[in-house]
Formats: structure tokens, sequence, C-alpha cells
């Protein structure tokens, strides 16, 4: 069937969730949006277990110096086209942390960043709405 | 080391990597778990995935700044960190916080406990492939943050405490929604139970990651992971704090002999009980009165030489914080021991001789908080190398293990 895979992508965008050193509210609050009150699933996405299946990449956490390489490692690892979600000040900014002598980040300084989802952390309303973004931008959905 | 001649080769010795990135670990850490067909021989944990520098920014930033960045040290007992901080202040410049303010910082903090274990009872059914029990609680979980969000205005980082007091009052309605949430975890708290001890869930978590209350004493083990071995340890009772000298006769430390991971869930599920109980004496006996100090944050950062240690009961386990100050608004020294980092101390016991489908709920069970964890690790420059696990790897693991 001709366009199913870029219609799949636009209707079912698979998430990988990577931390990079955050405080874990950020991931929890991924982990909320999950669970029944916000329900991500119902919008057709799927947090998957491998950066090889996913087509939206959320990056949380300020990027440690042991977590770069993994980053770029896993950042390499998704397949084209994809999209990065930046969740959280510290991915965004450094927030807290900026100064630290074994931050790499923010984010945007080692990857290209599509969307920058703010807060400290943010709601899970504000990381649905930025999934939905970098889907429209980068998928046309 | 034993004479190389010496070294048996065992080919169905097996190095798995867990982690740092893997889907049954939501935060960074890396295991190397070396196993013979199922049987785990050996657990080996490198951490510093995390690291942030925390400790050293304190250091760069003066004693307000300081509040915000120790409450960053943890997503999920940011509360608990912030309360051990100013707690260490408040001793060193010697004020007395308001008795309405330790009233409401011990509720945000038995509220936190309460979100905390259902957090954790969540992902413990998720590892044990309960998905229904999960969402249910996770549900359930949601109540508690929307009262974190009435009350003080977060979700996650509450930033309830200031130095000298607290942030935010309680009003006589949002008291009332904390009492009709309280009934409801209570209710949770029956179902939850009933579930873990379905026969099914039992065959998962019973004589799974046993420590003994010798080795629990030895490892020096914290927390819910302590009480789960037989140990009587709560600082909210040993040391009491905040309000807690005043409540500790509405509730009593839950203790189990089970030494499993079933004893562990045990525990967290009958604390939540507890919790509720000391909860709804908060709200029977709130004394009237400020809520913090009247003070402007100029004076608040003037704090002389001087130096503290401070310890609370966090959601996992015992916390202390040591801390220097250096006389002019900033930190000479800031020193976090964080529950989790006690509590890896019995992470190798727990699992050798285990199979390695447990590894998952051996590591729920002791309710790891890596975030909290890794920041007190030194970063390993080269730790970066450990990852690769080949022939070499096996090679040397080989020569070092037998």
């Amino acid at each position: 069937m001709p366009g199913i895979v870029e219609r799949s992508r636009k209707k079912s965008p698979w998430l990988f969730h990577i931390n990079t050193g955050s405080c874990n509210g950020c991931d929890i609050e991924i982990m909320a949006s999950l669970a029944p009150r916000y329900d991500v699933e119902r919008l057709g996405c799927v947090l998957v277990g491998s950066p090889k299946h996913a087509d939206v990449l959320l990056v949380t956490g300020p990027v440690t110096r042991q977590m770069y390489p993994r980053l770029m490692n896993v950042y390499r690892q998704v397949p084209e086209p994809k999209a990065v979600v930046v969740v959280g000040s510290c991915a965004t900014s450094g927030d807290v942390y900026a100064g630290s002598h074994v931050i790499e980040g923010p984010v945007d300084v080692n990857i290209p960043v599509d969307v920058y989802v703010v807060g400290c952390p943010p709601r899970p309303e504000a990381i649905l709405k930025g999934v939905a973004e970098a889907v429209q931008k980068k998928f046309g959905g | 080391m034993s004479e190389p001649k010496e070294i048996e080769f065992e080919y169905s010795r097996l190095v798995v990597p867990f982690g740092p990135i893997h889907p049954a670990l939501k935060e960074p850490v890396h295991f190397k778990v070396t196993v013979r067909g199922e049987e785990i021989l050996d657990v080996d944990l490198v951490l510093g995935h995390a690291h942030r520098g925390i400790e050293l920014l304190a250091q760069e930033r003066n004693i307000l700044q300081n509040l915000y960045l120790t409450e960053r040290i943890c997503g999920i007992c940011s509360h608990t960190h912030t309360t051990c901080y100013a707690q260490a202040i408040e001793e060193v410049k010697g004020i007395q916080i308001p008795e309405r303010a330790a009233y409401l910082r011990a509720l945000i903090f038995e509220l936190e406990r309460v979100h905390s274990h259902l957090l954790l009872l969540g992902v413990m059914a998720y590892e044990i492939g309960y998905d229904t029990l999960f969402m249910q609680i996770w549900n359930m979980r949601e109540a508690v943050l929307d009262l974190f969000e009435e009350v003080t205005g977060n979700r996650v980082h509450h930033s309830m405490n200031v130095i000298g007091g607290v942030r935010w009052d309680l009003t006589p309605v949002m008291a009332l929604r904390v009492s009709r949430v309280a009934d409801g975890v209570e209710d949770a708290q029956r179902r939850i139970r009933t579930a873990f001890m379905d026969r099914t869930v039992k065959k998962r978590l019973v004589g799974v990651g046993v420590m003994s209350r010798a080795d629990a004493r030895a490892s020096c083990l914290v927390g819910p992971t302590a009480r789960a071995s037989g140990l009587t340890m709560d600082v909210r009772k040993d040391d009491p704090y905040a309000a807690y000298s005043e409540l500790k006769d509405d509730y009593s430390v839950v203790v189990s002999d089970g030494m499993d991971a079933m004893a562990r869930v045990d525990v967290r599920v009958r604390e939540l009980a507890e919790s509720v109980n000391i909860i709804r004496a908060i709200l029977g006996r709130l004394p009237p009165g400020e809520i913090r100090l009247k003070e402007s944050p100029m004076r608040a950062v003037k704090v002389p030489e001087g130096e503290a240690v401070s310890r609370v009961e966090a959601p996992r386990g015992e916390l202390i914080y040591y801390l220097r100050t250096d006389g002019n608004e900033g930190l000479r020294r800031l020193k976090v021991r964080t529950p989790s980092q006690a509590n890896f101390a019995g992470i190798r016991q727990m699992m050798v001789g285990g199979e390695l489908a447990d590894v998952p709920v051996i590591l729920a069970s002791i309710d790891p908080c890596m975030s909290c964890t890794n920041r007190l690790t030194v970063v390993d420059e080269g730790a970066g190398r450990q990852m690769n696990v080949g022939l070499d790897e096996l090679r040397r693991r080989r020569a070092s293990t037998s």
C-alpha cells in the first residue's frame, strides 16, 4: 500500500525516551502521561524500548559527560526521518545545573532539536503538545 | 586474584550488561550481571551517569539559590531534600520555625511519601507484568499530585520550603480536599494490599532478593528496605524533626520479617496507611499562627559561619545533609548522603544466587533513585570504556573472578 509508512508515522508516532542525567521529574511526568489520566496510547503514541523502532526522541536532562556518548549513539540509531523533542528546562538551557563542570549540554548543542518543552518539569499536557507539534513539523501530520 | 594457571574457563559464564539505556530502567545506571544459564553469579554496578556536580555547584552559589538546587537533586522526593537543607541552615542560624510551619512541612512530607510509595508500587506491578495494577495505582497517584498542585502550586518540584518556614498556607478548603484524598488513599491501600496478596503475584515476589537481618545491618541498609529485613529504624521516631515529635503517638514504624521482595512491597503498602494516619493527625491538630519568619531574603542569606548535620526520613530511608557555611552568604561544603546510595550496598547480596529474570524485580524492590545516587559518585573519566562488553571484557572478567 503506498504511503502507509508515512500515514502510520503521522497517526501513530513511536516515542523513545532517553534520560541524560535529569532529576527524574520530567521522566516521571513522561511516565504519568502514559498513566490513565493522560493516556497517550489513546492518541496512538507508544513508548518503545529501542531507539531503532522510534520516530520521536524525547530527551530529558542536561546531558552529563557520562551520558553524552550514549545520547549521540541513541540519536544515530533513530532512523530518518526523526523528530527530537527536548523535555524540561535543564535539557533546554541547563537550568540550575548551568555552569557545572560535568555538563556537556544543553541538548541542542549536541543534536538538532525540533521542539522545546520548557518547565521544571513541564506538565504532561505540555509534553503531549510538544510531541504533537514535532509530528506536525517533521512528518506533516 | 589466584595464579593464572589455575583458571578454569567456564564458557557458559556470560556478562549481561543492563543499561545505562534499557527499557527496564527509567534512569541511567549500568549493571554488569554475570550469569551461568539463568543463575546470577555476580553483579557489578557502574554509577555516575547522572552525576551533575551538584555538591560543587552548591559551593559557588548563595544559600537561597541552593534551596532550589537541592530541590532538583531528585524529582520524586524534592520536598525531602529542601526540608533537610533548610533544617541545616536553620540550625546554623539558630532559628526556630513557627509551629504551623513545622506541621505543614510534615504534611507535605507525608503526602510525598504517599506519592513516592504509590509510584514504586506501580513500578513494581509493572515489572512483574501486572499492568492493570500499575495503571490503577498511578491513577490514584494523580489525585495526590493534584493536591500538591493545589497546596504548593507545583506537581513535582513543590518549592514549599523557605529558610525559616514554608511558602504557602493551608486554607480550610484545601484541608478538606486533603482529608478527602487521604480517605481515597486509605481505600486504595486496602485494594492494593489485596492485589499484592494474589497467588500469582506472590510467586514472583516471595523468596526473591532475600536479605537477612544480620546482612541488612552489616550493609547499613536504610528505610523500608531495612525495615523489611526486620530492623526497626525510622528517623521520624529516632530523631524527630519538623512536627514529628508531637505526632509520634499517631503512627507506628512498620517492620516485617519477610526479608524478601514481597516484604519490601508489604512494608510500603502498610506505610501508606501509617502516612494517612499522620496526615489525619496533622489536619486535626494544625496549630494557628504564622507560616514563616518575617524576614527579607536579603537578611535570610546572612548566615554566620558554622556547620550542621541534618537528617530526615525520606520515602526511601534516611537522608543526611552535612553543610558548612562560610559566613558570607555561601557554603564552603555541602555533603549529601541519600538513602539509595546506602541501599545499593545490599544489591549484590540480594541478587547473587537468584535468576536473571528477577533482576528488575529486585532492583525495583529497593526503590532505587539514580538521580540521587549518582551525584555522590566521582565521575571516572575513563568509565566510558567499561561499557564495551566484548571478548576482552569476558576474558578480563574470567581472570579477575576466578
